[in-house]
């Protein structure tokens, strides 16, 4: 059976029957200075300030992690919320829109009302992602590492650097066009006050600077930092009555694979990605095309996974992503900005739900960037995107959220403010 | 019994509940390739599985393979993660497509064999074999034995082939 003609696009009666009302984060940091717990406690406070609701409001959570996250009854009870549904899921990276998609299938079971999803790591004082086994202690290689481990085939850039180089090589993707993709992103950070990394770079700068796995740069790669951060997903009923703007979400898909899963590298093209099997999903469930999105948030674990999830989602045609990445089109300013927080390669690292959190800010209108407040509350966004200044979209109705795991996994999401 | 090793320092040890990895690199310590053939649909696989990934016949025969193919994609790992890997960069991480069932299923399947490159003796390579070799290389098999019934394959260049003029590499060096 051929995989691609799976037709997992279903009835469109839950399309816009659900939404994000609520967002919140801790700082980006190198050095939380404080425990899982205590990030996703603020996080999930954050989140329900943020919608207008109290505590007694949430009666279901979800949240994913490595073992490197705090369970989601311990948070609650801090919280003094009980609990009518929870779960703590193993993931990283396109988690988040598949447990958005969770969360709406469980309120639409009866089994609870409302959903706060977090995510809460110490990314960089505690479990490094890019780099475990970095002190040397090392776990006997089994079977199955020998394949992985025993070829010095581990870390998330040695996984996907195979999938990257094919790239280059079937379609001439050059080095200085992916190298756009964390000068634009450094471009959004600049404007983002909370990134952890703010200033903008130069196509040189990545460039020069030292040679991780190729074809991936230090610069080419994202950081890794500290931080809790957390949304609230509810029915559109009842998101009305939040305070801000609900991001109603029109698809969901994930996480969604390639033939062979894990074993990815067995099935070309390599440079294919997931996207190319999620989209059909994505698309015809939401009732829009990726011409029409504004605004796209695409995994950028490394600038090459923006430049794949773009092109296999279908912004661009197969092999055209270089072009696509370096041609402005990402720019604030541009025809479809991307990651305009700065992303995972500047903002910092959160596997996927901080760029959720953008672009639900973005569907408000209310980017928090350095433009004043008005007097009715509200950021008076001047669209100057020169350095330090607005990062927020003129004309947003429409965002996508592309979720990375591994070349062969991901998840995505649209959402809209109309 | 489970199979016991070290590799570059790092201790091996396969349970015997594994033995699909067990029945692969055992072949490994013959020095020969061997994957598994479906029972049912004939087909070739890599890496060992439970299931034939094309009709999930679940009775498999290993067959011996020639250790001959072309290079697919790669890695090179300048900064290793690792502690056994530090003393050897750059070290390439790679997929190598083998001659055998190569477009079988479909068009872009094939057996692509993880690995690293080496010297004929099944060293990591040198600096100066690593900048020889990219996309379209010819590479042949060789194994490094760690253990008892455990060895590694590895790939060298295959000295017998006819070398592509200019093998594809990543375009700053």
């Amino acid at each position: 059976m051929v995989q691609s003609t799976i037709d997992a696009s279903s009835e469109k009666y839950l399309r816009g029957k659900y939404a994000i009302v609520g967002v919140g984060e801790t700082g980006y940091t190198r050095g939380s200075g404080r425990t899982t717990r205590s990030l996703g406690t603020h996080a999930i406070r954050n989140a329900i300030v943020d919608a207008g609701l109290k505590p007694s409001d949430i009666d279901g959570m979800l949240s994913y992690g490595f073992n490197d996250s705090t369970p989601s009854p311990t948070l609650a009870g801090d919280l003094g919320i009980r609990l009518n549904f929870y779960m703590d899921v193993i993931g990283g990276g396109s988690s988040i829109e598949a447990l958005i998609g969770i969360a709406i299938g469980v309120i639409e079971a009866g089994m609870c009302k409302t959903v706060a999803i977090f995510r809460a790591m110490n990314g960089f004082s505690q479990v490094r992602i890019g780099g475990t086994n970095r002190q040397g202690t090392v776990a006997p290689l089994g079977g199955e590492d020998l394949f992985s481990r025993g070829n010095g085939w581990m870390s998330a850039g040695q996984m996907f650097a195979p999938s990257f180089m094919r790239h280059m090589h079937e379609y001439g993707t050059t080095p200085e066009q992916v190298a756009m993709v964390k000068v634009i992103h450094a471009e959004n950070a600049s404007n983002n006050p909370k990134a952890y990394y703010k200033q903008r770079v130069t196509v040189d700068d990545v460039l020069s600077s030292r040679m991780i796995v190729k074809p991936l740069h230090l610069l080419d790669c994202c950081v890794e930092t500290d931080n809790g951060t957390a949304i609230i997903v509810t029915s559109i009923d009842r998101a009305r009555d939040c305070r801000h703007t609900p991001a109603k979400i029109l698809s969901v898909v994930g996480r969604c694979c390639k033939p062979r899963g894990d074993n990815h590298f067995q099935h070309g093209p390599i440079s294919r990605v997931a996207g190319y099997y999620a989209k059909e999903i994505l698309f015809p469930n939401a009732g829009v095309t990726p011409e029409e999105i504004d605004v796209t948030g695409s995994y950028d674990a490394f600038t090459f996974t923006t430049l794949l999830q773009l092109e296999d989602y279908g912004f661009c045609k197969k092999g055209e992503g270089g072009d696509y990445v370096s041609n402005g089109t990402m720019r604030l300013g541009g025809r479809r900005p991307n990651n305009t927080s700065g992303g995972h390669l500047c903002e910092g690292y959160t596997h996927g739900i901080a760029m959720v959190i953008e672009n639900v800010r973005q569907l408000r209108h209310d980017a928090d960037d350095s433009c004043p407040i008005g007097p009715d509350g509200k950021r008076q966004h001047s669209y100057d995107y020169r350095e330090g200044g607005c990062r927020q979209v003129r004309k947003v109705d429409l965002t996508a959220n592309l979720g990375w795991a591994t070349p062969g996994q991901g998840s995505a999401l649209v959402m809209t403010n109309i | 019994m489970p199979a016991q090793g070290e590799y570059l320092g790092m201790p091996v040890y396969i349970d015997d509940l594994d033995s699909e990895s067990r029945a692969f690199f055992k072949h490994c310590a013959s020095h020969q390739l061997h994957l598994q053939a479906c029972n049912e649909c004939n087909l070739l696989r890599y890496p060992p599985t439970t299931a034939c990934p094309w009709c999930a016949c679940l009775e498999s025969t290993w067959k011996p393979v020639e250790g001959r193919g072309t290079l697919y994609s790669y890695g090179e790992v300048h900064h290793a993660i690792q502690p056994a890997f530090r003393n050897h960069t750059p070290y390439m991480i790679m997929l190598v497509e083998l001659d055998t069932q190569k477009g079988v299923p479909s068009e872009h399947e094939a057996l692509r064999i993880m690995g690293n490159l080496a010297t004929a003796d099944g060293d990591l390579a040198p600096p100066e074999m690593v900048r020889q070799v990219g996309i379209g290389s010819r590479l042949r098999i060789v194994y490094k034995d760690i253990g008892e019934e455990l060895s590694q394959p590895l790939w060298t260049l295959d000295e017998t082939a006819e070398q592509p003029a200019q093998p594809w590499r990543y375009a700053i060096e």
